[in-house]
């Protein structure tokens, strides 16, 4: 897969007189061409300066950023501005002019290109109609809805038909229906137009909901990246499973664990084996009753990733029996109870 | 009587009133002319914008500071050369135009640098990563969103040239002030005195209501 975006060695530091805060600490990334790239991380992690200096809104202070092929931080003014035309860019609130209308402010971005006023009319009218909003054309953004002027963003960040389009915390502003409309809009996006996208967010959600590929920030430092679903499934950095568990969140009340009988497992699937029918064989094949006392299947990009917290009751042979069953078959099965004393109280 | 004063005063008072509207007129379009491009570069060359230029940003801040802190009644009668190498003489409403208009200058260039610092800086930012030039983000960006505050900028130097040309009248530069020193404040005439007030109140409250009208009429916020 060809990279579209090139990250070297980037280093960002903000000096003031007194002292100076390391932004983005020596990170190196390579994006591919038409996925979509989320970048996590809490806030003041780094991940706003990393993604402003991929467009050089913010200067890197050291380090090489290549976007299709080209070094960005060895251009400056027209070159720059010439490169700039084809990185789209979004942004939490939108930052809309708020003077002109939905069509002058999609325009705008097309006179920046010298198109010319047919050119300008046909493509404002169709990029409208991709984000739904022909009927909002001569209406001033201040008479739009969140969700509509995200899309007028979007439509202006795709004018210039850019590679890459960019995405600053592009849904925190919106609440969760809306959050949903606009992430359906960039998938759509990515796959028609085969655009790569790189999005920056605090919400693992919207992580999971589109992105391919993923890294998690902290201090600065990209602690963790690779594919979604694995760094979901078997999160490795602390911060990683501290994100995650915000996803996976399990505790069972103390009068449960009071009145158990059995033993108490916690079971993880992946795909695909979370499309079987473990659960049924296992209580079919052994002498076991089955408790399902908790449990959550999350869909990654359509696969499964689920965990879920059973109650095993029966003969101690038998039992044993069972979860070696479970454990062969699954993830990974981690026994968290024994009705006999043994417990493992701390349950993530 | 005070009608006969009044009657009797009307042709000056006339005369004086259109050298008001004159010498405000002539000196605010200074303002709007080179005040204005001044404001912008003053903002556009500050740390973090997209024409960060320091030096620039620093001599002409200091060029307006200098001025600014000159007060009015000094700043006259130091540019009488000045004034009488440009127009030609001293006296008279085209004499005062010219320090109206130096002291117009950067009193209105401070007020657009201040408008345009009220933009979001989002919006500049947006219209950097859009790949805009320079001018197209000062024409379709700044000016357009800053334009209510423009306004009331416009409105607050029209009304202290209206007070500023006032004081020109103390060289004998013509006006409604003229007026009101000459007849008002060195004869004791408390008619002409009271009058010249009372129309000196209703203009400034005329540009006020005006300004203030066209600046919501344009305000899309």
């Amino acid at each position: 897969m060809r990279a579209m975006i090139e990250i070297r060695n980037l280093i960002k530091e903000y000096r003031s007189k007194s002292s100076t805060v390391v932004g983005v600490n020596n990170v190196s990334l390579t994006i591919n061409k038409g996925e979509i790239y989320g970048i996590i991380g809490r806030s003041g992690a780094g991940k706003s300066s990393l993604l402003r200096c991929i467009n050089l809104l913010e200067e890197p202070t050291s380090g090489n950023i290549f976007v299709d092929g080209v070094d960005l931080t060895a251009l400056k003014g027209e070159g720059l501005r010439q490169a700039r035309l084809k990185i789209g860019m979004i942004f939490q609130h939108f930052h809309l002019i708020r003077s002109k209308t939905v069509y002058e402010n999609i325009a705008f971005a097309l006179k920046a290109n010298h198109k010319s006023k047919e050119e300008i009319d046909t493509r404002v009218t169709d990029l409208l109609e991709m984000v739904g909003l022909s009927d909002k054309r001569n209406v001033y953004p201040a008479q739009l809805s969140g969700g509509q002027k995200q899309r007028v963003g979007i439509a202006r960040a795709l004018a210039n038909e850019p590679h890459v389009l960019l995405c600053d915390e592009a849904t925190s502003a919106l609440d969760p229906e809306t959050t949903q409309a606009i992430l359906e809009l960039l998938k759509k996006i990515n796959r028609e137009l085969k655009l790569t996208i790189v999005l920056i967010t605090h919400e693992m959600e919207v992580v999971k909901d589109i992105c391919d590929r993923m890294a998690v920030m902290q201090d600065g430092n990209v602690v963790e990246e690779g594919a979604v679903y694995d760094i979901f499934s078997e999160p490795k950095h602390p911060m990683t499973q501290s994100f995650i568990s915000s996803l996976f969140q399990f505790n069972l009340p103390e009068r449960l664990l009071q009145h158990c009988q059995g033993t108490i497992v916690k079971i993880h699937f992946v795909a695909p084996q979370a499309e079987e029918a473990i659960i049924t064989d296992v209580l079919q094949a052994y002498q076991v009753k089955g408790n399902i006392l908790h449990g959550k299947i999350e869909y990654i990009r359509d696969n499964p990733l689920g965990i879920l917290i059973l109650e095993l009751i029966g003969d101690a042979v038998e039992v044993q029996r069972a979860i070696d069953y479970i454990r062969e078959r699954t993830y990974r099965l981690e026994v968290i109870y024994h009705a006999d004393g043994f417990s493992n109280p701390t349950i993530a | 009587m005070l009608t006969d004063s009044l009657i009797q005063l009307l042709p000056d008072l006339n005369k004086a009133f259109f050298q008001t509207l004159y010498m405000v007129g002539i000196s605010l379009s200074a303002a709007l002319i080179l005040g204005l491009p001044i404001g912008i570069l003053l903002f556009v060359t500050d740390k973090g914008l997209f024409l960060e230029h320091t030096p620039t940003k620093n001599i002409l801040g200091f060029i307006v500071n200098i001025i600014r802190s000159v007060p009015f009644i000094i700043l006259l009668v130091t540019l009488l050369p000045v004034t009488k190498f440009i127009t030609g003489t001293t006296i008279g409403p085209t004499a005062a135009s010219v320090s109206l208009s130096v002291a117009s200058i950067p009193f209105f260039a401070r007020l657009v640098e201040t408008a345009l610092r009220e933009i979001d800086k989002g919006v500049i930012e947006a219209a950097v990563s859009i790949g805009a030039t320079p001018w197209m983000i000062i024409k379709d960006v700044l000016l357009p969103e800053a334009k209510p505050g423009i306004i009331q900028g416009v409105n607050i130097t029209a009304i202290s040239l209206v007070a500023y040309s006032a004081m020109a009248g103390t060289v004998g530069g013509g006006g409604i002030g003229d007026l009101a020193i000459r007849f008002g404040y060195y004869r004791y005439d408390n008619t002409v005195m009271f009058t010249t007030v009372v129309i000196l109140v209703c203009l400034v409250q005329l540009i006020q209501y005006g300004g203030d009208y066209i600046a919501k009429k344009v305000d899309k916020r």
